[in-house]
């Protein structure tokens, strides 16, 4: 069979292989899991089932419901970002078809995109199948994996069409403050870059507010941003996420949507809309609950010798490994039967860390950090 | 969020946390989360620590009822006594002055339906200020204390993704 090029270039995800090892295994305790551990809010539950019942089963529009897109307007702006229904907001078939219409709308052919590493697994290759090519940007831990003015300058970033940022991020759990987002929009403006903002864990964030990139001076029309419903309220099998933008990224962004996907699941978006109305309390609450086994684990790991920055939000701790972090994390699967990902996966910035999701229940994340411990102590 | 408040929220979850693990969650000290603790339970702020129980799994024929009580209280009685009254017996398991079409709610937990029914005929029934008794008993518990009653859901999550 002939394979396209593209996809034949594309490597395996370095997770599939820590997937497929830990999946021949019994009585893993997995720490390797991106997903929140609790349901759907019950509401938002409900509302996807009455609308089933109701036979509400056709397509929505290409941009998803009106409503729900007038509540996502409403909804953002606790972020103050100020996006009107009609034309600046794309409901999606999760966060991800966002970023990737979002790159396909705005790289031709040999574009180069800046990506802050170590990144969510998928913004490289998503370059690539747009046709672009990804220019990684390393963070620093010293600097707690914030991009700054400096990175970008090393790494080149002045000649790229456009920056890929995410914050809360994915791996390493960090968060940036104005201030340090106004270097990387100081950078962008200078050098006429389009910036793709990830915020999809904007509702999971642990210290002060969550300052999204395009509410900076001069920002909002350089700017895409995107978010969704799989994180802040555990609906990831639901698929459902939305980019905001100015009315011409948005509108190239759906006239590829129309002819690809045509519109968001219809019974996702019914359970959207009601996670929007009525689920606050239910954000908040697991908001909570991380917030609490984010402090465990990461005061865990310290005392165990290990170097953790303190990670803000999303639901990760990004500790450094004790030796080569992929070895160490087949190791302790091989003999303690616990998951989680080497942060090399995330891209050669990630070495010599580990990637430790919180996601995961007391009782497990207890039992899963004792052995860590005594594995390392019996090195 | 206060301090005590985030405690009893982490006790409400789980009250046998051991407090290493809770002080490790709290960002804070194991020696000011046992102070706190000592204060909480000082006060009466919390009154004891109880285990959440199916009893269809542990014992089938322990019966709860719910029972309605009516009152007519005189001059010289005040709602208050009459539940000191009935709050002694070990049966009362909870005792509540509710507002509507009756007056305490009462839940009697007993090893028998013919137990809480002598309970409630012989012990409830007689005293003076109540008029009325409506006693239901409950069939099955699906829900208590926060807590659903029902098989529980496997970790159906990929055990690595993204």
């Amino acid at each position: 069979m002939k394979l396209s090029e593209r996809a034949r270039d594309t490597p395996p995800s370095g997770i599939r292989r820590f997937f497929e090892l830990a999946e021949e295994m019994d009585d893993v305790i997995s720490l390797g899991v991106g997903e929140p551990d609790f349901s759907a809010p019950w509401k938002a539950r409900a509302s996807a089932i009455h609308s089933l019942e109701r036979g509400r089963t056709s397509y929505t529009t290409n941009r998803g419901m009106y409503d729900l897109r007038a509540a996502i307007s409403e909804h953002v702006t606790r972020y103050d970002l100020d996006y009107g229904p009609e034309e600046e907001i794309l409901v999606t078939t999760g966060a991800s078809e966002a970023v990737d219409l979002a790159l396909r709308a705005i790289v031709d052919p040999g574009d180069a995109v800046a990506i802050q590493s170590p990144a969510y697994i998928s913004y490289g290759p998503g370059v690539r199948f747009s046709g672009g090519d990804p220019l990684p940007v390393s963070t620093r831990a010293e600097n707690d994996f914030v991009l700054t003015y400096d990175d970008l300058e090393r790494a080149g970033a002045a000649d790229a069409e456009a920056l890929m940022i995410c914050y809360p991020n994915n791996p390493t759990g960090a968060t940036a403050t104005r201030d340090e987002l106004a270097e990387i929009a100081e950078f962008a403006k200078e050098h006429d870059l389009m910036v793709l903002s990830d915020e999809i864990y904007a509702g999971l964030t642990y210290r002060g507010d969550h300052t999204s990139i395009a509410t900076l001076p001069g920002m909002r029309e350089r700017t895409i941003v995107f978010n969704g419903f799989s994180k802040a309220y555990a609906m990831t099998g639901l698929r459902l996420g939305y980019a905001l933008g100015p009315a011409e990224a948005i509108d190239a962004m759906n006239r590829i949507h129309q002819y690809t996907m045509l519109s968001a699941p219809t019974t996702a978006q019914y359970a959207a809309l009601e996670a929007l109305q009525s689920c606050d309390d239910d954000v908040q609450d697991m908001r909570k609950q991380y917030d609490r086994r984010r402090r465990f684990v990461i005061s865990r790991f310290r005392d165990m010798g290990l170097d953790c920055f303190e990670a803000t939000g999303a639901f990760y701790a990004f500790p450094e490994a004790p030796y080569d972090d992929e070895q160490f994390a087949e190791d302790l699967l091989h003999e303690k039967g616990v998951a989680l990902v080497p942060g090399r996966v995330f891209g050669e910035e990630g070495h010599g860390h580990l990637r430790v999701s919180y996601a995961t229940g007391m009782s497990d994340l207890k039992e899963a950090l004792n052995r860590i411990e005594a594995f390392i102590d019996e090195r | 969020m206060d301090a005590k408040r985030e405690l009893v929220d982490l006790l409400l979850e789980d009250a046998r946390e051991d407090t290493e693990t809770m002080a490790r969650q709290l960002g804070r000290s194991q020696d000011e989360v046992e102070e706190m603790l000592d204060e909480l339970e000082s006060n009466g702020s919390i009154a004891g620590y109880q285990a959440v129980v199916d009893w269809s799994k542990v014992d089938e024929d322990h019966v709860t009822a719910e029972v309605e009580l009516n009152l007519e209280l005189d001059r010289d009685t005040t709602y208050a006594q009459v539940a000191q009254r009935i709050a002694k017996f070990d049966e009362v398991t909870a005792l509540h002055l509710v507002s509507g079409d009756y007056d305490f709610d009462v839940t009697v937990e007993a090893e028998s339906m013919r137990a809480v029914s002598m309970f409630v005929s012989e012990q409830i029934a007689p005293i003076p200020e109540v008029t009325q008794t409506v006693t239901h008993f409950v069939m099955k518990t699906y829900k208590n204390r926060g807590i659903e009653f029902t098989e529980r859901d496997d970790d159906d999550r990929l055990s690595v993704s993204p």
